[in-house]
């Protein structure tokens, strides 16, 4: 390489642009383009700046400090990483609260849109009364629908109780026990996973017809079809549903503040809910900005991790 | 060798009877499951028109009789409800109106202008994407502070007019469909990029437009953690605030008002979901996000 470097100079440059001066013709309309570029783009970089990059920086800054509104910040180097890691029990439980969630709610949601999405590519009747059912409780207002949730599971008058006790199950009394709090709102964002579905859907009506007939000549069962030529087919978009998915489950908050803000016992303390309140209640910012930053490392890394084991599973066809 | 032709049609019954078979199963599952989906919204609206000695009956009574309308007016007194949805639109309008030229903007400038280094800094919006809000969040919150816009609607509204990376993807591969000779045709005219962008292309834009303006109105219609950080005042409060305390500050006894409170809330969702249905579902195509 070293030995190439001197015999490739002397040629680049007697091949570069004679005497290049900084604006030949050509270069100005580069420029010229660069300028109208940027001025298009403005909004965003102003944006970038001011609602990413500084605030990253800052968020870093405060993560290494002591810092509460009313005082300035004072730098108390990785003290707040050791205290939050060695030391706070709540911070351990908000982590592991969040991370029982994520493993349910995540790949449940997920194949209930699947299998929703499945049925609705059937071709039944009324395929778009059905989308609208599934698809609606995505998008309505979070604090309305965990409202509804409290008093739906309410253990004596709600009705999902009522169908239970008609059913001959036992009564669970849902977000006032420690044990099912966290599966009840595993199944309220179950209930939300209709964007998923939508997305499967689109997914599932780009798949070939071609394959399904040839599978049927072959004798493929359902099962086999579904294993072996819709899923290799939709692999891109289950593994975008799954980060998508992960990523909005660790910042799962609204649910958890409305209908049990944390409780009871603690069982429903997210790691966003535990951050929030450090910042805004006990106004520990610096310390929040800490478990920020942790969240975010925890998430990058798991995303990392998805995409190199699925790596050999994700089928990518011909773009 | 093709000989006659009975096994194929055979073969062509037995597939419908197949289908016929399986269309059965998928319509029994997708109306059970409906049902199950449906349950939660039925039960907030039947619960918002009981009349209060039909709250509490074990078993309880599914449809009320008679049904209460009175809860409705009840909850408009019992919080400044119409206000907060006055707020809620406000803000939301505002958004909905940054997104759209914002985005458009620099879609714009991501797509049919080239320049040197574009798609290394398109790769950078993308990735903005990965950020948790909690990152950002306390910064914001100092720096929104300390400039005074702590208890106004800006921390709401300003951010959606400096583009966001989904919109500014969304738009960008729909105006890359455009095909490039429509620019030209108009840069030797000598219309500039300005007349290019308002006159050609946004024109050829709507229906990505149409999905960035629901989706933004949407999400802030939706925003709860935003104005829960930023707004004290009661006067500024959006729907999302006002109901959840509200909610805070209620016992199980006003069940039936809470209830016709949240359907408030979200049947402005509902009509402009059915209002926009094409709308929606053609926004998960326009994001390319198939198979």
């Amino acid at each position: 390489m070293s030995a190439a470097d001197p015999l490739n100079a002397p040629v680049k440059v007697a091949q570069g642009k004679p005497g290049t001066p900084m604006l030949t013709p050509r270069n100005r309309r580069e420029l010229r383009k660069l300028g109208v570029g940027l001025v298009f783009i403005s909004p965003w970089i102003v944006g970038f700046l001011a609602l990413n990059l500084y605030p990253i920086i800052a968020s870093f800054y405060y993560s290494l400090t002591r810092y509460s509104p009313i005082s300035s910040p004072r730098f108390i180097g990785a003290f707040n990483y050791e205290k939050l890691l060695f030391f706070d029990p709540l911070f351990i439980k908000a982590l592991t609260n969040t991370l029982y969630f994520v493993v349910f709610a995540v790949p449940l949601g997920n194949m209930l849109a699947l299998a929703l999405a499945v049925l609705l590519n059937q071709k039944v009747k009324g395929l778009s009364v059905f989308r609208t059912i599934f698809y609606l409780p995505s998008i309505l207002p979070l604090v309305a629908t965990s409202i509804v949730w409290t008093w739906l599971l309410h253990p004596q008058y709600g009705a999902v109780s009522v169908i239970m006790a008609e059913l001959g199950l036992p009564i669970i009394s849902w977000f006032s026990d420690p044990q099912w709090a966290k599966p009840a709102l595993i199944m309220m964002s179950m209930w939300g996973t209709g964007w998923m579905m939508l997305i499967y859907l689109a997914a599932l009506q780009d798949v070939p017809q071609e394959l399904y007939d040839v599978a049927s000549l072959d004798g493929a069962s359902l099962w086999r079809k579904f294993r072996h030529v819709t899923v290799p087919m939709i692999s891109p978009i289950i593994l975008f549903n799954t980060i998508v998915g992960l990523i909005g489950a660790f910042q799962y908050f609204t649910e958890a503040y409305i209908i049990t803000e944390g409780g009871p016992g603690d069982s429903t303390l997210f790691y966003s809910l535990y951050l929030f309140n450090n910042a805004f209640a006990y106004f520990k910012m610096g310390y929040a900005s800490a478990m920020a930053w942790i969240l975010f490392l925890v998430i990058l890394i798991l995303t990392f991790l998805i995409f190199r084991t699925s790596a050999k599973r994700v089928y990518y066809h011909g773009n | 060798m093709k000989g006659r032709k009975p096994p194929q049609p055979m073969i062509f019954h037995f597939g419908i009877k197949r289908a016929n078979i399986n269309n059965i199963v998928s319509l029994v599952l997708l109306v059970a499951l409906s049902a199950a989906f449906i349950l939660p919204l039925f039960w907030m609206i039947t619960t918002s028109l009981k009349p209060i000695d039909q709250l509490l009956l074990d078993p309880p009574v599914w449809i009320p009789n008679p049904l209460e309308f009175e809860n409705y007016p009840n909850a408009l007194e019992a919080q400044p409800f119409l206000q907060y949805l006055g707020n809620s639109l406000q803000i939301a309008v505002a958004a909905v109106i940054g997104a759209i030229i914002s985005n458009s903007l620099v879609a714009y400038g991501f797509s049919r202008v080239e320049w040197k280094g574009r798609d290394a800094v398109f790769v950078l919006v993308l990735s903005t994407l990965m950020l948790p809000y909690h990152v950002v969040m306390i910064p914001l919150f100092v720096s929104f502070s300390k400039i005074g816009w702590v208890n106004t609607w800006l921390p709401l509204i300003v951010p959606a007019w400096l583009g966001h990376p989904f919109f500014i993807f969304m738009l960008r591969q729909f105006m890359l469909g455009i095909p490039k000779e429509l620019s030209e045709a108009t840069r030797i005219d000598g219309g500039s990029e300005w007349v290019l962008l308002t006159r050609v292309i946004l024109p050829l834009c709507k229906p990505a437009l149409a999905t960035v303006a629901l989706f933004q109105f949407i999400w802030s219609w939706n925003d709860f953690i935003g104005p829960l950080i930023y707004l004290n005042d009661r006067d500024l409060y959006p729907m999302s605030l006002g109901l959840a305390l509200y909610h805070n500050s209620q016992g199980i006894t006003d069940f039936s008002i809470l209830m016709a409170a949240s359907t408030m809330a979200v049947v402005p969702i509902i009509i402009i979901f059915f209002f926009m249905q094409r709308v929606f579902i053609q926004g998960i195509s326009l994001t390319g996000l198939k198979g």
